[in-house]
């Protein structure tokens, strides 16, 4: 049974069906129908603020190449910076497969129908780490540009993953998405040559739907603009820390 | 497919409601669905008649009541409307906005006896 969230399957309620005294009433209840998730999500973030994590929310389309971008960050960066990962797919543990087999910790949520992750599975993934030993905490989310917009999990901030293969307007298709994120993370440019993506297009379409948004072109083969991410994300932890 | 987590969701607040007021069955619930919310409301009442059933909701009549998107424009200093993919003012272009309502997702009051 979970404190936070009462999990545990609820006791069978009497379900009397008698309409005798007719006493309708009407009840006021005013509640927002993600207050579960927003306050679950509000316990993740204090515990993991108490642990000096930073924690990122990966969002992209299937395919965009999330997994390889964070396998090639933990074979860089896990040195000198301690990471676990939570993958959020609908089936399987290849992707935490391929995580582990990079040294660092990794649990794998399958969400089974579920399009997107919910802080109830996060907070509950988490279990499976060493937060002390941690300053970095990855999600990988479910590749899906729609669902995961709604549902905070207690991340420090949303990254977007936008790999060329796509189209450049993939920024106001699904403006939701592009405008909860802080960065935006333009993958695979080392195919730029073989595409017509257009990467100016692309970046005015995404200041659009969010003036604020970081921008960071990058490629996991070619290893261009990695340094500008590794330092995104040392920026953000050195943030993290002085903000404790 | 969100819709179903959210009713779900929708069926556990009423519920819990419902039976601390002692209810015996719910008539009816007035729900708010704002159109920047990026809900599908036939899609939730779809979800629902599958999720009320066993529940002390199991019968009773979803209404769903639509909020249109509203946001402030900065570039001219007035109130539009916007719907879920505008990304610039409709009356002077600029992207400047900032929703002021539709986004809202909220059960409001149920019927119960």
């Amino acid at each position: 049974m979970c404190t936070d969230c009462g999990c545990a399957p609820d006791a069978q309620h009497d379900h009397h069906h008698s309409h005798d005294d007719g006493s309708m009433r009407t009840l006021r209840i005013e509640e927002n129908l993600l207050a579960k998730n927003d306050r679950l999500a509000a316990a993740n973030r204090t515990h993991f603020a108490a642990h000096g994590l930073l924690t990122l929310n990966l969002v992209s389309s299937p395919g965009s190449g999330k997994t390889t971008l964070l396998e090639r960050t933990l074979r860089d960066l896990s040195g000198r910076i301690g990471f676990a990962v939570l993958e959020g797919d609908q089936q399987t543990s290849n992707d935490a497969d391929r995580i582990a087999a990079t040294g660092v910790p990794a649990h794998q949520i399958n969400t089974g129908a579920g399009c997107h992750l919910d802080a109830h599975m996060v907070g509950h993934g988490v279990e499976h780490f060493d937060l002390d030993a941690t300053d970095i905490l990855l999600i990988e989310n479910v590749g899906n540009l729609v669902c995961p917009a709604a549902f905070d999990l207690g991340e420090d901030a949303k990254v977007a993953v936008l790999s060329v293969t796509e189209g450049e307007d993939k920024p106001v298709k699904y403006p939701q998405m592009f405008r909860a994120a802080s960065l935006m993370i333009i993958n695979k440019i080392d195919l730029l040559p073989y595409l017509d993506f257009d990467v100016e297009k692309c970046r005015t379409y995404a200041l659009q739907v969010n003036p604020g948004l970081e921008i960071i072109e990058l490629s996991c083969r070619s290893g261009a603009g990695l340094d500008v991410w590794y330092a995104w994300l040392e920026k953000a932890l050195a943030q993290k820390r002085v903000g404790r | 497919m969100h819709e179903l987590g959210i009713t779900q969701s929708l069926v556990e607040i009423a519920e819990r409601a419902a039976s601390e007021q002692g209810a015996q069955r719910v008539l009816t619930l007035t729900v708010e669905i704002g159109e920047l919310a990026g809900v599908v409301p036939d899609a939730v009442a779809f979800c629902f008649e599958a999720c009320v059933h066993g529940t002390l909701l199991e019968g009773s009549q979803l209404l769903i009541r639509s909020i249109p998107g509203r946001a402030h424009c900065a570039g001219c200093a007035t109130e539009v409307a916007v719907e879920p993919m505008t990304i610039a003012c409709p009356a002077c272009g600029s992207f400047a906005l900032e929703r002021r309502q539709g986004e809202e997702l909220r059960l409001l009051e149920l019927e119960i006896e």
